[in-house]
Formats: C-alpha cells, structure tokens, sequence
C-alpha cells in the first residue's frame, strides 16, 4: 500500500490531512490516535469506502479508486462495528459472504470449517449470530475477513470490547496471520496491542501522522527509558518542577517525571514530602501521551 | 476527485445479494408464504363477491376477473414497495448489511441491483400465489393469456422495487415511508383502474394516471386476460420501465452518498 497526500474534508474541516503512508509486503502496521484522530476515515480512504478529497493512493500495487473491485478481492476487512448478517447462522454468514467474492464449491466449504475451528467456533457452525457472545461476534468477523484469503487484511479496532482471555486469542491468530505473509494493518487504542503485535507504528492525531517507526524507535525518540509517578492528592506540584534531570507533566491527580535515572529522583520526591512514588519503564502509553496531549478527549 | 456522471451498471455478482435475501427468505418462507395468500384473497372474496353481486360485469369481463387482473398488480405494487423499504431500511441501518457487503467487491449498484431483483421476486412470488388464489375462485379466465401476466408482474416488481429502494436511500426513518404510502402508494392503487376503469374519472386526474406506473401494469394484464394483446403494447412498457431505469440509477447515487462518505 502506498499513499501520499491523503486528505479527506468533512464540512470544510480536514479529518485527514495530507497523509503519506507506505505499508510493507508482510508487516503488521497499527495505527494509533485518541478518538477522533480520524484512524478509521484514513482506513475507509485506503478501501476506496469514502471518496477522498485528494492524494494519490495505490493498494496491492492498484490504484485506488479505479481498480477497487480487484484489490477488495484480495483485501480482507474486519469492520469497528460488528456487522454480521443476523439473519443467518454463523456458518451460513461464512458462506453467503464468499458469495459477495464469487466464491462457492467445496473449496469454500472446506475453507469455512478450517476458518471456524481456527477461531475455535467449530462448535458454533449452525448458532444464531444473537446467541455468540462479543468474543465470539469478533472471532466470526475475523474468520469472514479471510474467506477469500487475502494478501492484506484491515481491522479498525479488532479487540475493543474483548476481555483479556479474548483479546489473547484474537493476538494469537494475527500473529499467525502475519507469519503465513499476510500484510496486516490495524487501529486501536491499546497500547500493548500494539507493542505485540506491530512492526511499525505510527501516532495519528488532529488527521496527520504525529510520528512513525518500530515500536523500540518510537520509544527511544520521543520518551526517556524511566518514569517517575508521583500520585498528587490535590497537593501543589509546583516543588518538583525543580527537580533535575527530569521532564515534568502533570495529568488529573498524577504527575510523570520523566529521567534517564529513576533512583535519585525517588528519594528527593520523597524528601519533598509527597506520597511514596512509583517508577517504571517507559512505555508506549508514555510515547503517545506525549506526543497527542493529556487531556480528555471528548467524541 | 470529480464524482462520476456514468450511468451506473451493475456486475453480475449482484446475483450474490439476490441469494443473499433468497436464504433468508427461504428460513421463514412457510410464513411468509401463508401471509402471501392472505390479502389477494381478501380482496378477492371481499369486493369481487361483495361488490360483484351489484356489478355484473367490467369492461366485458366478469367483474371477479376484472378485479383479479388489477389486483395482481396492485399487489406486485405492495409486496415489492414493502421489502424495498422496510426489510431494505433495515439492511441499510440497524443490520449494516450493506456495510458488510460494500468491504467486498461488491459496488453501491450492485447492492441495489441485487435488492431490486430480490422485491421482483417477492412480488413474482405473491403474484404467483394470487394466481392460485384466483384460479381456484374461478376468477382466471382460461380462455386468455393469463400465464403471459406473469412477466408484467416481474415488470411491475422491479419498477415498484426500485422506487422503494430509492425512497429507502432518502430516508431518515422508517416514520418517512407513511408519506411514501400517503401520497404515492394508496393513490395509484385505488386511481389506477385497478377497481374500476380509469375513463370514469376527470380529465386531470385521469393524466396524472397516466404519467404513473400502475395504470400500465394494470393495462398490460387486463387484455392478456381476456386473450388480447395489450395495446399499445410499447408505451404500457416502457412508462414503468422509465421509472425503474430512472428510480435505479438515483438510487445507486443518493445509496453512493449516504454510505460511502
């Protein structure tokens, strides 16, 4: 996938706004960004679901929108919402989507009891869409999305909603999916979803690419290695503004000290009075906090 | 980008959301089935005996005839106007299924091609029940054509089809579709001749008839009834086939501008 300029107005406003994206063959590439950040309006731009305003965009090596017939072929899409046909079995969903690619026969057939046992839902064949739980919903729709086995698949938010136990197992199989060769790109907002599962990353917010790289580079050039939390209890913050060889940022009731060296910072937060703090490792959440802003998004 | 003036022609995949709807159908058909027969013969038995006792005949037909042949085409109107905007509303929104179907090769007119053939089929269908129906009241005369009806009934699913489809893509609810019924639906189906011949109402009235679809169903089965060819022939077609090309290709842009935004 290769775009460049993408940019796409909704009322005179730009949501996304002059994006140059390149997916490679095989990576796992995730988008990340606060609601809003318009993830899921530059995914519908690169499926030719939403006309854009301008930029040039070629996927699977066609351009976008004149060949779309041939890349949606080969493209799966794993949708935000659940969309299932409920008026069909799970099966029968399988199937009646296969149709919409041409497909059918005992080829499709077999291909739809391999996809059911690979979501661990052989079980579920014949069930009403209503009686699957949520994990089950979105195990389904990813076993729809590779009906046609495709060469790049797309999934805005493939786990929210999912408890722990069902987000593992959706892990489980992308990283699967990866491994057969297949190009992966997803949104989320979990940021260890992203740290497992992609080989690049990039921080979209306001409709543009704040940043782009492997998870390490994102770390390494937007966040020192260690945080300092320091939970506020209504208290000033104003003394640790003076503290050395750190960064200061301050969300809510916590504020984040962040140091190449965590140990002397403890102490003098502790000498200073405040509640006992608490240091880790930087993470992703750190890199993106600071790169979109603190502060409550509303939708 | 410039948006596309072309004409919008569907694929032949359209042929996947027709089955689509076929499936569906076929898990509660036995109902459905049932619900076909009960209208067309409530009409039937209701006005053709009720009201067939004061008139003897219409036009040189029994009056039973004269009424099954307007009814058959009343009710392709309905069953056609009835899937296209409730079951297709429902599609559009609360079940995404044409989000699910446009993430595929599918196109917006393909979508609607495929809805459209599907209300033809559902009007084929209870039209084929009416046939039944009537047949066993004695209301087909077997001296005609009737059999040759059937392909007017298919003309009539399509064009009422598309009309719905189209109203259903401008939709902002399904409260919208009583205006659809109120001012369009119910008109036609009680001006169109169906009951009784159109040439006993005023002039200006009797135009407005004219420019609809109904009317030439209704003048395309009657003479097939009683064994004539319709005349003329070409105008009867090709008024509702305007409106279905026409409904069609709207639907597919205002569908186009309400989903792929």
């Amino acid at each position: 996938m290769h775009g460049r300029g993408l940019t796409k107005h909704y009322g005179g406003v730009p949501v996304v706004d002059g994006v140059d994206l390149e997916l490679r063959a095989g990576e796992c590439f995730g988008l990340l960004g606060p609601n809003g950040a318009g993830k899921s309006t530059l995914i519908r731009l690169i499926l030719g679901l939403a006309p854009r305003d301008d930029g040039e965009l070629e996927v699977l090596g066609r351009s976008v929108p004149d060949a779309i017939r041939a890349i949606r072929a080969r493209c799966g899409v794993v949708p935000q919402q659940d969309n299932l046909d409920i008026d069909l079995t799970a099966a029968a969903n399988l199937r009646v989507y296969a149709r919409y690619f041409g497909l059918g026969g005992p080829a499709v057939e077999a291909r739809i009891d391999r996809l059911l046992a690979f979501f661990q839902l052989a079980d579920r064949r014949g069930a009403e869409i209503e009686a699957l739980s949520g994990g089950m919903k979105r195990r389904l729709i990813l076993a729809r999305a590779l009906i046609n086995d495709p060469e790049l698949l797309v999934l805005d938010e493939p786990t929210t909603g999912l408890d722990p136990q069902a987000r593992r197992l959706v892990w489980q199989q992308l990283r699967r999916l990866r491994r057969e060769g297949r190009t992966l790109l997803l949104t989320t907002h979990y940021m260890s979803e992203a740290a497992r599962l992609c080989d690049r990353l990039a921080v979209m917010d306001g409709g543009r690419l704040l940043a782009l790289g492997t998870p390490e580079e994102l770390l390494r050039w937007y966040v020192e290695p260690y945080v300092v939390e320091v939970p506020l209890d209504g208290e000033d913050f104003q003394p640790l503004s003076q503290a050395p060889g750190c960064r200061l940022r301050v969300t809510g009731d916590t504020a984040y000290l962040y140091t190449d060296d965590p140990g002397p910072l403890v102490d003098r937060v502790r000498t200073a009075g405040f509640d006992p703090p608490y240091w880790r490792p930087a993470n992703l959440e750190d890199v993106f906090l600071g790169l979109t802003g603190y502060e409550l998004r509303e939708d | 980008m410039a948006p596309r003036l072309a004409l919008a022609i569907p694929h032949g995949r359209s042929v996947a959301v027709w089955m689509r709807n076929l499936r569906v159908w076929r898990r509660y058909a036995v109902p459905s089935l049932i619900g076909n027969f009960g209208e067309p013969l409530l009409y039937l038995l209701g006005l053709g005996y009720g009201l067939g006792r004061f008139v003897s005949g219409m036009a040189d037909m029994p009056y039973l005839a004269y009424l099954a042949s307007g009814v058959l085409c009343a009710t392709a109107m309905n069953t056609a106007s009835y899937e296209g905007l409730y079951a297709a509303y429902t599609r559009m929104t609360r079940q995404d299924t044409y989000g699910a179907m446009l993430a595929t090769p599918l196109q917006v007119a393909d979508v609607v091609a495929g809805e459209v053939a599907w209300c033809a089929t559902k009007a084929l269908i209870s039209g084929v029940t009416l046939f039944v129906v009537a047949g066993a009241l004695g209301a087909i005369p077997l001296a005609g054509l009737p059999l040759a009806a059937l392909p007017v009934v298919l003309l009539m699913g399509l064009t009422f089809g598309a009309m719905a489809v189209l109203v259903t893509t401008l939709a902002p609810s399904y409260d919208f579709f009583l205006y659809y019924f109120t001012a369009f639906i119910t008109p036609m189906f009680l001006f169109s001749g169906v009951f009784y011949p159109v040439d006993t109402l005023p002039g200006w009235l009797q135009a407005a008839v004219v420019a609809l679809p109904l009317f030439h169903g209704v003048e395309l089965v009657r003479p097939l009834f009683s064994g004539e060819l319709p005349d003329p022939l070409a105008v009867h077609l090709a008024v509702p086939a305007i409106y279905l090309i026409g409904a069609f290709q709207l639907a597919t842009v205002c569908l186009r501008r309400r989903l792929l935004v």
